[in-house]
């Protein structure tokens, strides 16, 4: 009975942070569930609460998607210990035929990439088209299973508001894009 | 259980009319205004059905009263925008004299329309599938080369865009007893945002200018199908929170 009265104490506070609404104008209202590289199933909802940078990709990608990696890197290459413990990035494939949670794995570890801070997610198609919609990404798969797409990362808040975004790709991050992380990294957390 | 029959053959009725009146379009090969670098010009559609008609303000109040959280007042920012979303209609369930129910529906945002087919099981049609569908006249699949079908739809855009809008279901059937995918509404379609994407890696210099160069090229060949090529050139210019007051949409299905 006290471990009962214990747990229901501690969900407290979880109950009033999930009561309270997303703002309209939040990514992360967009629904669908999504798998992490490791398997673990989230919804967008389930991230607010982070400073993050969004964007999308496929692990078969030949030229830009790993610059797209390297800009992220960048990002954090660029950050103090302090900053980057509070930043999130959340990268979200384009193909999901393709991208299971094992391909996604595989290029994590590759690329060296720090499981507690980077998700490699993928979805199911209609989430994949809705989200690519709300971040202004756009693509379109070839005949042979590449795709198309217009390249973007994008900052936000930890409300999932969209605060700053850059099609500016490479190790060397965007001087407007990397002023914006470290300013949102300033504001106090919730 | 004779009791019951009537009461069967209502509901029968009922779902009928919420199937909002679906038709098989066959499956079968077209040629798109739209020359992809990756094709040879010729794109095979798979079977599927299409609405009959564009979805009119009645269907469409009937969706908000169910889904509240589609009311203009209520819909979040990242899905419609305020002040253009339903704005035409008196009030949030009230469309009122300027959007008579058996006009299409207009200033619906590509995420409204999308969850709207989404609640009847459906999603919106490719472009593809749209392009394909509305190359038909009423006897023939592909009437397209024909320059009267062509004066036909050209015909439309030199009409003040201030008139009243017809009501859906006026115009004739085509071959497939698809109506008024020209010559009343533009229409969303599914991939609207992937029509003339730029290859990978092109455009990371100058984004604003160079986005829609390239990959997906508008055919020269058909140069004089201005209808189409209009409506290639207007979808892409949009985000999938606008609306325009010319914009609606149907909705289409896979086949089991």
């Amino acid at each position: 009975m006290k471990r009962a009265c214990l747990f229901s104490l501690l969900l407290i506070p979880v109950l009033a942070f999930a009561a309270a609404p997303l703002p309209p104008d939040s990514i992360l209202q967009s629904s669908g569930q999504y798998t992490r590289q490791d398997g673990r199933n989230f919804h967008l909802a389930d991230r607010r609460g982070s400073v993050q940078v969004v964007g999308m990709f496929y692990s078969s990608c030949p030229y830009m998607c790993p610059l797209l990696i390297d800009t992220g890197l960048g990002v954090d290459h660029a950050l103090a210990p302090g900053e980057l413990a509070r930043l999130q990035v959340m990268l979200v494939s384009i193909d999901p035929a393709r991208d299971t949670p094992a391909a996604l794995a595989a290029l994590a570890k590759k690329r060296h990439l720090d499981g507690s801070r980077w998700t490699l997610a993928r979805t199911d198609e209609d989430s994949v088209r809705k989200l690519a919609a709300l971040l202004g990404v756009r693509y379109r798969r070839l005949a042979n299973g590449d795709f198309n797409h217009t390249s973007r990362l994008l900052l936000l808040d930890a409300e999932g508001r969209i605060v700053a975004q850059t099609e500016k790709m490479g190790a060397a991050p965007d001087p407007a894009f990397l002023a914006a992380v470290h300013k949102a990294l300033a504001q106090p957390g919730r | 259980m004779r009791r019951f029959a009537p009461a069967l053959l209502l509901l029968l009725a009922v779902v009928a009319r919420a199937d909002g009146g679906y038709v098989r379009i066959p499956a079968g090969e077209y040629k798109s205004v739209i020359r992809y670098e990756d094709g040879n010009g010729k794109r095979q559609v798979p079977a599927f059905a299409m609405m009959k008609r564009p979805v009119t303000n009645g269907e469409f109040l009937a969706f908000v009263r169910r889904h509240p959280e589609w009311r203009r007042d209520r819909v979040p920012s990242i899905f419609a925008e305020r002040g253009h979303y339903l704005a035409h209609w008196s009030a949030p369930l009230q469309p009122g004299a300027t959007a008579l129910p058996q006009q299409a529906v207009t200033e619906v945002s590509w995420f409204a329309a999308t969850a709207f087919c989404e609640a009847q099981n459906a999603r919106l049609p490719t472009w593809a599938e749209w392009e394909y569908t509305s190359a038909a006249d009423a006897t023939r699949r592909d009437a397209r080369a024909d320059p009267q079908w062509r004066e036909a739809i050209l015909g439309w855009y030199a009409r003040p865009a201030n008139a009243p809008m017809s009501p859906v279901g006026k115009s004739p059937a085509n071959v497939y007893g698809v109506q008024d995918l020209h010559g009343l509404i533009w229409e969303w379609t599914q991939d609207y945002a992937a029509m003339l994407v730029s290859g990978d890696n092109r455009t990371q210099s100058d984004p604003d200018l160079a986005k829609f160069c390239g990959a997906g090229a508008l055919s020269m060949d058909d140069r004089e199908n201005y209808a189409v090529l209009m409506r290639v050139a207007m979808l892409s210019s949009l985000e999938a929170v606008n609306s325009t007051s010319s914009l609606g949409f149907r909705c289409a299905r896979d086949l089991p």
